[in-house]
């Protein structure tokens, strides 16, 4: 199973390949909830971790996706723009959102699963 | 923050908590507002909006003094009937819109928004001198649902063996007792359903919401709901809503609520939207639907086919039954013809 590491704005990424695919987490679907409509970068777009490089709809709210990776994006999951609703039925899976090519450094500078999980305890407090 | 008699059962629903109007409110449940909005639409949800005041109005007066702040025609409202109306300023824009039940011979009971109650209590205070009146906040002594859904009329009448839905108008108010609860209901809502809204104590607001949702659901779907379905349901069908489509620089009808001004009347705002009515509505409320995919929010420039900005989003969301992301906007009138092509920046 790939490591999946987590940003403290809730996106996720794991090594896949050469390249990372990166997502927005359990915990963060279930908190904005329906999510109707994913705006996804530009494949080919140079991203900076921590920066801004999507939004994310949900019923009642507009969310910035921010990027948990430095690199460029080399594919977006297309299949969110007919069915956002990946986002909430399998955040970790098919409701990816785009694949970045990346060095490992950015994602060594993530939280593992279990300091996430830890990270999540604070922020329901 | 301010908590509604059943704040518990939303609590222990683990129902995702927002605060509105400085209440502690649920936004939706576990089965997510889009199967909210769509139980509604096929069988029925039972909504929690005890945050909405209550103003009891009694005495002599009372139908001089309500014709007088409100739009509608008060005086012609039958005892046992409820309507929508609007509180105008002398400028003619819209301090709130309410609903007004005609409980009994001079005893009528006043809905208004959670977010406009101080300022719409203060209003009704200062014009009261003159009249014969009592008038009382019961908002903090009583909780409002709102059951609404296709199934919500034919499983009452199951449920209390009368005959209701050839017999209850719309707009009706009837008391009922469930399980030896008594509550009023009005054949009422916001959803574009049939259904009712529910007046209880609130010693006795929670245990009626679970017998509510116990005897519905062998009858039919069921679902506690969230304000999040709440604001998609009212979309729909074009209510609109207040600090959106409403506000206190918008005249009725370019809201499109001239009907609920009853023009014969005398009503505080009346000269102002008379003569708005002589002088021709310069902007209009237009609903759209976008073509592309995107969430219109709330702000974002309209603009017309050449790219000019004609006027901002007031309410822009996706709409489950349509399919369709749609929005609510104020434009020049020359733009307000259904057809027109406009754009929206999102």
């Amino acid at each position: 199973m790939m490591e999946i590491r987590y940003a403290k704005t809730h996106e996720w990424a794991g090594k896949e390949g050469d390249l990372y695919v990166c997502g927005l987490s359990e915990y963060a679907q279930d908190k904005i909830g329906d999510v109707v409509f994913v705006e996804l970068p530009e494949t080919g777009a140079e991203v900076e971790q921590n920066a801004p490089f999507g939004v994310i709809e949900s019923v009642k709210a507009a969310n910035d996706l921010y990027s948990p990776l430095n690199g460029e994006v080399a594919e977006v999951n297309t299949a969110l723009e007919d069915e956002p609703e990946l986002v909430n039925s399998s955040p970790l899976e098919d409701g990816w959102i785009c694949k970045i090519r990346s060095d490992d450094e950015s994602f060594a500078a993530l939280m593992s699963e279990d300091e996430y999980q830890v990270y999540l305890k604070g922020q329901d407090e | 923050m301010l908590k509604t008699a059943i704040n518990s059962f939303h609590r222990d629903q683990d129902a995702r908590m927002v605060e509105y109007a400085g209440w502690d409110m649920p936004l939706f449940y576990a089965s997510g507002a889009t199967e909210e909005h769509r139980i509604v639409r096929r069988s029925a949800g039972l909504f929690d909006v005890s945050h909405m005041g209550r103003f009891r109005i009694k005495g002599s007066g009372s139908a001089d003094f309500l014709n007088h702040l409100i739009s509608s025609d008060v005086k012609s409202l039958p005892i046992g009937l409820s309507g929508y109306g609007l509180l105008l300023n002398p400028q003619g824009g819209i301090i709130d819109d309410v609903f007004l039940y005609h409980i009994a011979a001079e005893n009528y009971l006043l809905v208004v928004n959670a977010s406009n109650l101080e300022k719409d209590w203060q209003w009704l205070e200062k014009h009261k001198d003159g009249y014969d009146i009592i008038l009382t906040d019961e908002s903090p002594e009583s909780s409002l649902f709102a059951l609404q859904g296709p199934r919500v009329i034919p499983v009452l009448e199951t449920l209390t063996g009368l005959s209701l839905q050839n017999n209850w108008e719309r707009f009706g108010v009837r008391e009922f007792i469930l399980e030896n609860i008594p509550f009023l209901a009005g054949r009422t809502g916001y959803t574009g359903e049939d259904g009712v809204e529910i007046f209880v104590a609130n010693e006795q607001a929670l245990a009626l919401w679970k017998i509510i949702l116990k005897n519905f659901s062998p009858h039919c779907e069921i679902s506690p709901c969230g304000l999040a379905c709440r604001d998609s349901l009212r979309f729909e069908p074009g209510f609109p809503l207040y600090g959106h489509e409403l506000n206190e620089t918008i005249l009725p009808p370019q809201a499109l609520l001239k009907w609920a001004c009853h023009m014969e009347g005398d009503f505080i705002g009346k000269e102002a939207v008379t003569a708005l009515l002589e002088k021709g509505v310069e902007k209009k409320l237009i609903t759209l639907s976008l073509v592309d995919k995107g969430v219109p929010r709330e702000g974002y420039d309209v603009l017309s086919s050449e790219g000019e900005v004609i006027g901002q989003v007031v309410s822009g969301l996706y709409a489950p039954t349509v399919d369709k992301y749609c929005a609510n906007a104020f434009v020049p009138l020359a733009y307000s013809k259904a057809g027109t092509e406009i754009q929206v920046s999102l």
